[in-house]
């Protein structure tokens, strides 16, 4: 564990001494729960159309796919007509894309953003790295399949997907919404133990709260 | 001032192994020496000092494996002469330690960082070397080293999605394009 997350007595300003133990204080232990839908099922249907309309993406780029969300930003593919944008911090997010090789060190930073992230919230698995590892199937380094850390909504297959296959994996991600069966943080909060079993095990430094929210 | 003469002008000084020229023909910019390890860092002060080597452009190892050796490769730059030499030297594989060149260069301490997290090469002294550089929570020998299985790791390691098919690609490719053709291509 690192330094500065042990527990430790730190020394204020006013020279007041007092403990500091960081993975207590500054994070919310408490695990996610599971939200529950609306009263009436025409208001979830309500709440789905506008969640499946504004689909603000996670600017957090893992592997090579990357380099493909680029161009459906800028006029050519623009993802902007679809109510698809990017969004700098995990805090805006409620869609968040793998896009390729998931190296177990990057695995902790994803989880991180994704537990920071709001409900309700999707993952897109993007490129077969995603989907049985890909080209990186006998790599020391990268996971081989994201659904065990994650809950995976939709994976987009292809080494490296094309811009339009990412645009229609939007579109059938709305369809999945509009039909309320984008249920992946649910899925998190319900087997919430069988995801951290999953995580711990590839990573094996684990210096960080179970819930990082 | 050709490559040639700077190295009967270093190999009076230093036992140098044979010079290996990288590109013959036009511009022979580009050679390599072995240096013996006890030699290396009064070789590369010299080179550094008198010899306008100004620049080190990488430091990277290779395991021989069944030598039972690391070649560790010294790449050095002369920026106005616009040549590159390449210093081996080769130490033994158990317990590999070797000189820390921090002080000549201070990029060298990244490069033998990596060394140290990725082949297990020690350099005593060299700063932050007791820290993690790029992995995290290693728990098994350098992955660089040859003898280190990746497959069996991962396969360990990693849970597989069932379904996965692997071709040999020389025999599907040939399939593919030349379906006509028997399968051992005669
Ligand atoms: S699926 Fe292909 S393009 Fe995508 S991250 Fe993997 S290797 Fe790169």
């Amino acid at each position: 564990m690192k330094p500065e997350l042990m527990k430790r007595m730190v020394k204020g300003p006013d020279g007041v001494e007092f403990e500091v133990e960081p993975l207590r204080d500054y994070f919310c232990e408490v695990p996610p729960t599971v939200m529950p839908a609306a009263y009436i099922k025409i208001v979830e249907d309500l709440f789905n159309w506008a969640r499946a309309e504004s689909i603000w993406i996670l600017g957090f780029g893992t592997g090579c796919g990357a380099i493909e969300m680029r161009p459906l930003m800028t006029p050519r593919f623009d993802a902007y007509r679809y109510g698809v944008q990017w969004r700098p911090t995990p805090r805006q997010a409620n869609l968040f894309i793998i896009s390729g090789y998931l190296s177990t060190k990057t695995l902790k930073r994803a989880i991180r953003a994704y537990e920071q992230m709001q409900n309700p919230k999707y993952v897109i698995g993007l490129g077969s790295c995603t989907i049985n590892g890909g080209m990186y199937w006998d790599s020391y380094n990268t996971i081989k399949r994201l659904d065990d850390y994650l809950p995976v909504d939709l994976y987009i297959a292809g080494c490296m997907p094309r811009p339009e296959a990412l645009l229609a994996g939007f579109m059938d991600l709305k369809k999945i919404i509009r039909a309320g069966k984008g249920e992946g943080a649910n899925q998190y909060a319900e087997n919430f133990a069988w995801y951290k079993e999953n995580q711990k095990r590839v990573i094996h430094d684990w210096d960080m709260p179970d819930y990082n929210w | 001032m050709t490559m040639r003469e700077l190295y009967d002008r270093t190999k009076a000084l230093f036992p140098l192994g044979e010079l290996i020229e990288q590109r013959s023909g036009g511009n022979n910019d580009l050679v390599f020496v072995t240096v013996p390890a006890a030699h290396l860092r009064a070789t590369i002060l010299h080179l550094r000092d008198k010899e306008g080597f100004s620049h080190l452009v990488l430091l990277t190892a290779v395991d021989w494996l069944e030598e039972g050796q690391f070649q560790l490769t010294y790449l050095l730059n002369n920026r106005q002469q616009a040549y590159d030499l390449g210093l081996r030297v080769m130490i033994s594989r158990d317990s590999a330690t070797m000189e820390s060149i921090h002080d000549v260069w201070p990029t060298a301490a990244t490069y033998q960082r990596e060394l140290r997290e990725m082949f297990g090469i020690d350099f005593p002294g060299s700063p932050r070397i007791e820290e993690e550089f790029i992995l995290e929570g290693w728990n098994d020998i350098p992955p660089y080293r040859r003898d280190f299985d990746t497959l069996k790791y991962a396969q360990e390691k990693f849970s597989e999605r069932p379904g996965r098919k692997t071709h040999d690609p020389e025999t599907h490719m040939r399939q593919q394009l030349y379906p006509d053709m028997s399968p051992t291509g005669k």
